[in-house]
């Protein structure tokens, strides 16, 4: 497979308690603003891959494929869900890069969505659980909070770093949203703010965690046929992309803290990108939690083990810094809903290379990366995106 | 949440919950809980099915205070992981102790509880919970 | 009433909740006055009949060293099973690792259930249809908030395993006697919560009339008088009934009180004569003669004669070591444990 795949187009909604809004309403928003964006008729595209995690659980609906389709009004393409926890998004944009760049396909779609404010708080704890091993880890009654609440435990534990240092990721994603349209939290919070919130499992504590929010981002990704075609200047790049998976439950891993299937995603997507780890301009990490902000910044070597904080207290995360993450939020706070979030990490990234980050953009971006975590990093997808002129 | 109630599963399952069943992989060695076909850390598979050590240390644990629907009310909980004598670490609940007198390197026993019921009608889920010994 | 065959005590094992309420709590909570016992045992949240009874059957099993494959049957005595339909004893025989091939029962005659457990387990040992088995006592008391019941109804369970090999046997039964007739002191209604009972009428003719009846039963078939035994333990809804009634046929005191546990862990019914009996068996030396009578409200009493063998006191069940671990709690957080809270969010 030689052939190259492009983003040609990107569209969300606001991420939020969309009260008014169901799982198909925001999917098919965020597809149109794709369609729209990329300038395209919506039956140009021959594939729709709908990521996204619980809406069995949460809406009682699977085939999504199907119904977004026919809610889009393009019944007849070829259509499915794209399911692998939180990191079924950047699992879905490489399942369309597959198909685009095997040539089966010149133009398809990936909308990634979560419709998480249907039911009782509970029962979405309930339902991202499902991402751990149902009969023998979340039978025990743990959350996945409480999950990665032992990766955290163990990274203290491991470096002897206070707690506050990781929880200033956190802080990071707010400032960084206020500007981001679609941000969920468009304000910023103190590290005090931060570290006086509940306890949720210890030691996360609430204002560590992702928000629970409903949302939907799309992407049209094609191939050089269709450019031909449908010509245009700004071209993004998908030059890279891998997924890779670990031991499904954390604690049976021998180094809890080694997050192997991000090492080996990275490793693969930044050989197919020929690309190293100084030229990326902006990076976008799953930070579920504070601490899954902190570890990759490490894994990457942007900072040596047990001291990725320091890139945060010296604003080296941020758009000038050594390498700005998250620039538009991150999963903090420009929001976290599940099957959208690897495609929202995307668009953010889409944004920053297109020069329209305003107030966060990074100067003269060209190569960003995204990894996105499903499970406690049992499913690492990795896409690096990068401008073409 | 309709999986939640499934009766068939909690039958199928309550030999390795109701007494630690794990394998010990023959050819890299280590030790699994629960039962499996292929060894996680070498792809071998043969395991030979074991009965766990009932005996081991908390390596790791949180605190819920935000449980999981069919979990709620009995909030706060401790779960840890826990380290057998054999090696196999098992994921769990700890019981008969208050969450702030856990600490990582406690040595702990196997208990059998009471995890969860499926409504107040229906059927009552039993596993292996550790205790500090 | 003799089995023709001696059957003993192989092993035993005694499981008590590790958490307690003050009897003065209880006052406190309604106001009232007296306490009929100092402080009682509580499950904790993920405890009932069900769990306790497989603590206590584990410690027998292991004391006893009979292979588990090799254990015929098991009865459970409670009337408090986690099921009104569905066995106990299933969950039990799979969860210890039993056999399949075994006879199994969940039984139920109020207080009195462990102790009948056992006598039927020894039958089917006697003759000869099976070689062990294990027969416990188990309950999670309920009583009606407010009911003077509150202040004793504990949680506890006591398995034995029998066996009529003679290597194996810590105590031989010497002698039965069995006595029953149909006396409504207690009761609790198919679907109905809580239990009712009949106050003072539970005394006399219910209490009294069976343990002093079975008693003397079994002491004038065998010619025994109340000095030819170490030990009595009788079943104990409160301290004053099992001292009485010791008082009544002629024991003394100290004969009593070592398995007297009732102002410890409150009255665990089918679990109540028999945890008594755990302890004095940890206790006992070799050929000492033990006399447990219990008492099943409807009403019934089973007394049967123990006698120590060589064997005794080489290993010792955990009873002491769970009557000292106490973690006390207040009325609110019983009422959590106990399930008793309406509309709870769950």
């Amino acid at each position: 497979m030689n052939g190259k795949v492009y983003i040609i187009g990107a569209g969300a909604t606001k991420i939020g308690e969309h009260w008014d809004k169901s799982l198909r309403d925001l999917a098919v928003e965020a597809l149109f603003a794709a369609v729209k964006d990329a300038s395209i008729d919506k039956r140009d595209v021959e594939a729709l891959y709908v990521s996204n995690m619980m809406s069995g659980e949460l809406q009682g609906q699977e085939h999504l494929g199907a119904l977004i389709a026919t809610w889009a009004g393009i019944p007849g393409v070829a259509a499915c869900k794209v399911e692998g926890a939180c990191a079924c998004g950047g699992v879905a944009i490489h399942q369309a890069y597959l198909a685009v760049a095997s040539g089966l396909y010149d133009c398809v779609a990936v909308v990634g969505v979560e419709k998480m404010t249907d039911v009782i708080p509970s029962d979405v704890t309930a339902a991202l659980a499902t991402a751990e091993d149902q009969d023998y880890v979340v039978f025990t009654g743990t959350s996945f909070v409480g999950l990665n609440a032992l990766i955290y435990r163990f990274y203290l534990e491991k470096y002897r770093v206070k707690q506050e240092d990781i929880a200033r990721f956190a802080v990071h994603c707010h400032k960084m949203a206020v500007s981001n349209p679609y941000a969920q939290f468009r304000r910023p919070v103190s590290l005090e703010d931060v570290m006086s919130s509940p306890v949720i499992a210890d030691p996360i504590r609430l204002l560590e965690c992702a928000p629970v929010g409903d949302g939907a981002a799309a992407l049209i990704l094609c191939n050089e046929r269709f450019l031909k075609e449908n010509p245009r200047d700004d071209l993004i790049e998908i030059s890279g992309t891998a997924v890779a998976t670990d031991i499904v439950s954390m604690h049976e891993r021998r180094d809890p803290l080694a997050a192997s299937a991000l090492r080996r995603a990275l490793d693969i997507a930044m050989e197919k990108a020929g690309i190293e780890t100084k030229e990326i301009d902006v990076l976008e990490v799953h930070d579920a939690f504070t601490i899954l902000g902190i570890l990759p910044l490490e894994l990457m070597g942007y900072a040596p083990p047990g001291e990725g904080w320091r890139l945060v207290a010296e604003g080296q995360v941020e758009p000038g810094g050594k390498i700005p993450t998250n620039t538009m939020g991150g999963l903090k706070a420009r929001g976290h809903p599940v099957g959208g979030t690897g495609v929202y990490q995307v668009l953010d990234i889409v944004t920053q290379l297109r020069g329209k980050a305003g107030s966060n953009q990074v100067e003269d971006a060209e190569i960003g990366l995204a990894q996105n975590f499903g499970g406690v990093a049992s499913t690492v997808a990795v896409n690096i995106l990068k401008r073409v002129r | 949440m309709v999986w939640a109630e499934s009766v068939p599963r909690v039958w199928r399952e309550r030999v390795k919950k109701y007494r630690l069943l794990g394998g010990k992989c023959l050819k890299c060695g280590s030790v699994v809980y629960p039962y499996r076909p292929a060894c996680p850390y070498c792809g071998h598979e043969e395991l030979q099915p074991l009965e766990l050590s009932r005996r081991g240390r908390v390596i790791n644990f949180t605190i819920i205070r935000h449980p999981p629907t069919g979990f709620v009310g009995k909030e706060p909980y401790v779960v840890a992981i826990v380290e057998l004598e054999d090696g196999a670490r098992v994921l769990a609940q700890l019981t008969d102790v208050k969450p702030e007198d856990v600490k990582i390197g406690l040595e702990v026993e196997a208990v059998f509880r009471k995890y969860r019921e499926q409504a107040s009608n229906g059927v009552i889920e039993y596993g292996i919970k550790f205790r500090p010994v | 009433m003799k089995f023709s065959t001696i059957v003993g005590i192989a092993g035993y094992g005694a499981y008590v909740p590790v958490y307690r309420i003050r009897g003065s709590e209880i006052s406190r909570m309604w106001g009232a006055e007296e306490e009929t016992v100092e402080e009682k045992s509580v499950p904790g949240l993920d405890e009932d009949s069900l769990t306790m009874a497989y603590e206590a059957a584990r410690e027998a099993l292991q004391m006893s060293r009979v292979k588990r494959e090799d254990v015929g049957a098991i009865l459970v005595g409670s009337e408090s099973p986690p099921y009104a339909v569905k066995p106990t004893a299933t969950v039990l025989a799979e969860a210890l690792g039993l056999s399949q091939k075994i006879v199994a029962i969940d039984m139920e005659f109020a207080c009195k259930a462990g102790t009948t457990a056992m006598l039927l387990a020894a039958g089917l040992i006697a003759s000869g249809a099976i070689k062990h088995g294990l027969a416990i006592g188990t309950d999670n008391a309920q009583a009606r908030p407010g009911d003077e019941l509150e202040f004793t109804a504990g949680a506890g369970a006591a398995a034995f395993l029998l066996s009529r090999d003679s290597e194996r046997m810590l105590a031989s039964i010497e002698n039965v006697f069995s006595y029953v007739t149909d006396t409504p002191d207690f009761w609790r209604r198919e679907g109905e919560e809580f239990p009712r009972h009949t106050f003072r009428f539970t005394g006399s003719p219910a209490y009294f009339h069976h343990v002093l009846s079975a008693a003397k039963g079994l002491m004038e078939e065998t010619g025994l008088k109340p000095n030819d035994f170490d030990y009595v333990i009788f079943h104990q809804p409160n301290v004053k009934f099992p001292l009485r009634a010791a008082q009544l046929l002629g024991f003394k005191v100290d004969q009593v009180k070592p398995g007297l546990l009732c102002n410890e862990i409150g009255n665990t019914y089918a679990a109540a004569s028999l945890l008594g009996l755990a302890r004095v068996l940890d206790i006992a030396k070799p050929n000492q003669r033990i006399l447990v009578v219990s008492f099943g409200s409807g009403a019934g009493s089973d007394a049967i004669s123990f006698i120590t063998t060589e064997n005794i006191g080489v290993s010792k069940s955990s009873i002491e070591k769970l009557l000292a671990r106490k973690v006390y709690v207040d009325y609110a957080l019983y009422s959590k444990h106990k399930g008793t809270l309406k509309g709870v969010l769950r």
